[in-house]
């Protein structure tokens, strides 16, 4: 019964009348009784189908999850990400992890897909290429994200698009190249497509039948397929696309490709890109002392890493985070760690999950890490 | 106030170099050494942690289960005011509802208790609750104020609430002849004195107290109580119609209830007879342990069946609750056996009792405080009359 959000229906259940009728709660608790694919504001989704997309055994399986959302769903701009909450059976914990939208640009109430690389310890990755199946039902968020096919406001509109991407760093510019397809771009207009992409292996190149396809065809779009120990040059880059400084470029990638990347565009206003791993490195093992910077991103400010709470460390740089007990009881101090590792100091358990919430006065930093405070 | 011990064998006094330190005051009063002291707070942290570490599915599921029992009964009561006849059954399950949703739902869930699902609809930073307390508010005084500083005269403005005597130690003024006028008063409309609890009238009477220091309370406040009454006074007896009064009275009879049983839950958890209460200076540079202890001799338990401590949102384990405020409350039960049997090891009273028993020993107490004296309410029960075993 996915109807049943649909206007005019999911414009009565939006309503104020609707919202004061169900206060405080609101009608999504109410609906989610019922049918877990009845929602008016928030999204979810059910899984609809499963395909690996590497035939590799190797230790990096990918899969690609086609998702049929609530109406709610508002649609996305190709490379948008989403937000996806995932309930770990048997712990029943919500762990919210985010990817990118793999498919064209889609309209409210779309399917649209996942792309997912399973990492060895990765908690959501593998559940989804390797536990979920199809029917389960995924919590979303709306898609989000500036990472987008858009140009710069100053570029002619014929101009030439440049996608560099490495490992799962792909999908959205897949996005983005097959929402240009899609929407009947074929190259005659004298604008050109550059794709340029790295991956570990043969094995491991996702979406290789599609990308073979789209080179063949005549389309203006010409790709190029680098795998294995071939690094990304700046002197190659110039010999693919001289011009490639002054040309709209995305990049979303490992670590040690966007490095390779950023300096081979040095300043230019054309680059932007998209991180899928927060760039703060685990700290180790148990010693007492940590290495480590702590961030207080809201604020800007950082400092070294200590052994006190991060309540305590947050004043000592100045800042006045609401606190209540300061013994972890009252949930007053409770702010959001988008990275790192810490330790909850009553329980000694360790915690590396992005975007956490925690009470900072009963926790303290493992190594680097970073509060939006 | 001292409370009894059922153990001599423990009642070594503490060395007199710890007499001084505030917290081995405390312990000293049970009887209680340092060193046991720091061992009865090693028990309790352990149970809290092996607790933690089994939190899983059952919990979810439960919680879960409670919700959808809750909006389930909600559904029903409002739909079974379309039904003349049926009115005392939608008021029935509008009660049931509105207790679910303020008690093992809405009160456990602000504490946090549910946070570690990740659930943003069982998350203590998200969550509100159907009665006109905003949720944000209580979060401050409850959960901050009163669990930290439980019963210690002065500062857990939960004793007495700033308007009954509760203690002994408060001093007395004519103005408490009243105090069981204003215990009925609060009953009635409990929900009321919950949301005007952080204004601190009282501290503003005594010029503790601005008036410019609530004014950034009154728009949560004013917005909340609107949406309440628009919805229980308006909105669904409008929609049904010519039975307007008939669903106005219900939804205001369901609230009353709920008023009623939640303040006597309450009242129940503190103030009966034998829980004890603190000073300031006693609870200065507290540990851990002195903490636990503190807990534990404030609060006092109810015993009945499954049913009533669902009802209750498991605050008949007050103790419990009041130790682990963060723990899912259906865990209580489980727990209380082995904070019984550790109290019984430490020599230290467990203050649990029948609904009927617990009730009229806080009635006694709020009728007694009316007059002056610091005389004890009610003599302090012997071992005796408590039995540990239930
Ligand atoms: C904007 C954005 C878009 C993203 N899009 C995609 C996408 O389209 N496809 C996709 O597969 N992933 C994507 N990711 C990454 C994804 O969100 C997860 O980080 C990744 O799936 C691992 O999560 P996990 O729960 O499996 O691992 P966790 O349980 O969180 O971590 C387990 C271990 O893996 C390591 N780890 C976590 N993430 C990464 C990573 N990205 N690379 C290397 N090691 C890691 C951790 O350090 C840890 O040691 C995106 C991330 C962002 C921020
Ligand atoms: S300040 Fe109370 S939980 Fe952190």
């Amino acid at each position: 019964m996915t109807a049943l959000t649909a206007e005019p229906i999911g414009r009565v259940l939006r309503s104020r009348l609707v919202a004061a009728l169900t206060a405080p709660h609101g009608v999504d608790r109410y609906l989610e009784q019922f049918n877990p694919m009845w929602a008016a504001h928030e999204v979810r989704a059910r899984i609809v189908d499963i395909r690996r997309e590497t035939s590799a055994e190797g230790d990096a399986p990918v899969a690609t999850l086609t998702l049929r959302p609530t109406t709610s769903w508002r649609g996305h701009r190709a490379g948008q990400h989403v937000l996806v909450g995932v309930e770990m059976p048997g712990a029943a914990k919500r762990l919210t992890r985010a990817f990118s939208i793999s498919s064209a640009a889609s309209a409210p109430g779309d399917e649209f897909t996942l792309t997912v690389r399973a990492h060895a310890e990765g908690q959501v990755s593998s559940y989804l290429v390797e536990g979920a199946e199809p029917g389960e039902i995924v919590h979303l968020s709306q898609a989000r994200g500036e990472f987008t096919l858009s140009e710069s406001p100053a570029t002619p509109t014929n101009n030439h698009l440049l996608f560099i991407t490495g490992g799962s760093g792909i999908t959205p510019a897949m996005s983005m190249l097959r929402t240009l397809l899609r929407d009947g771009y074929d190259g005659h207009a004298g604008r050109r497509v550059t794709f340029l992409h790295y991956a570990r292996s043969l094995e491991d190149q996702i979406f290789a039948d599609e990308l073979a396809a789209i080179a063949e065809a005549d389309n203006g779009v010409t790709v190029h397929l680098r795998h294995g120990d071939h690094r990304f040059s700046e002197f190659e880059l110039r010999r693919l696309v001289p011009d490639y400084a002054d040309v709209d470029t995305w990049l979303c990638g490992p670590a040690g490709l966007v490095e390779l990347v950023t300096d081979a565009y040095r300043d230019s206003s054309r680059l932007r890109m998209e991180f899928f791993k927060p760039s703060v490195a685990r700290a180790a093992g148990d010693e007492d002392d940590v290495d480590g910077v702590v961030t207080f991103a809201r604020s800007a400010v950082s400092g070294a890493a200590g052994t006190a709470t991060l309540l305590e460390q947050a004043e000592e740089l100045g800042l006045r985070p609401e606190f209540g007990c300061r013994m972890g009881i009252c949930f007053s101090c409770t702010a959001t760690k988008t990275a790192g590792t810490t330790r909850n100091v009553l329980t000694g358990e360790e915690s590396s999950l992005p975007d956490e919430e925690i009470r900072i006065c009963v926790t303290r930093p493992v190594g680097d890490c970073q509060v939006d405070l | 106030m001292t409370t009894n011990s059922t153990t001599t064998a423990r009642r070594t006094a503490a060395p007199a170099a710890n007499e001084d330190t505030p917290h081995s005051r405390i312990a000293a009063r049970v009887g209680m050494t340092p060193e046991q002291l720091q061992a009865f707070g090693d028990e309790m942290d352990a149970i809290r942690q092996r607790v933690i570490a089994d939190l899983g599915e059952e919990d979810a599921t439960y919680i879960r289960n409670v919700v959808k029992a809750q909006r389930r009964f909600e559904v029903a009561g409002r739909a079974l005011f379309y039904l003349p006849p049926a009115w005392p059954l939608a008021v029935a399950s509008l009660s049931i509802s509105k207790i679910l949703d303020n008690m093992e739902i809405g009160h456990n869930v602000m504490h946090g208790q549910y946070d570690w699902m990740g659930d943003p609809a069982l998350s203590s930073r998200m969550f509100d609750w159907d009665t006109v307390c905003p949720g944000e508010q209580w979060k401050y005084s409850h959960n901050y104020i009163h669990h930290t500083f439980t019963n210690i005269v002065g500062k857990d403005r939960d004793v007495g609430y700033g308007i009954l005597r509760m203690d002994p130690d408060q001093k007395w003024h004519p103005y408490y002849l009243g105090n069981p006028v204003y215990a009925l008063l609060l009953m009635l409309l409990f929900e009321w004195g919950v949301a005007l609890h952080d204004l601190e009238v009282e501290n503003i009477v005594a010029g503790r107290r601005s008036l410019a220091d609530n004014k950034p309370l009154y728009p949560g406040l004013i917005r909340k109580i609107r949406r309440q009454a628009v919805k229980d006074y308006l909105l669904f007896p409008a929609l049904t119609g010519p039975l307007f009064p008939l669903t106005f009275a219900g939804n205001a009879t369901a609230n009353l209830i709920r008023n009623i049983w939640a303040f006597n839950i309450i009242f129940c958890g503190h103030f009966p007879a034998g829980v004890a209460s603190f000073s300031v200076e006693e609870t200065e540079d507290e540990s851990r342990g002195q903490w636990y202890l503190r807990q534990l001799l404030g609060s006092a338990n109810i015993t009945g069946s499954r049913l009533f401590h669902l009802m209750s949102g498991n605050l008949s384990h007050q103790i419990e609750h009041h130790l682990f405020p963060d723990l899912p409350a259906r865990r209580y039960p489980q727990i209380a056996e082995e904070v019984r049997e550790i109290c019984e090891r430490y020599g230290l009273d467990y203050n649990t009792g029948p609904l009927h028993r617990q009730l009229l020993s806080v009635a006694r107490k709020i009728c007694r405080l009316a007059l002056p004296g610091r005389r004890s309410p009610e003599p302090a029960p012997t071992p005796a009359e408590q039995p540990l075993a239930a």
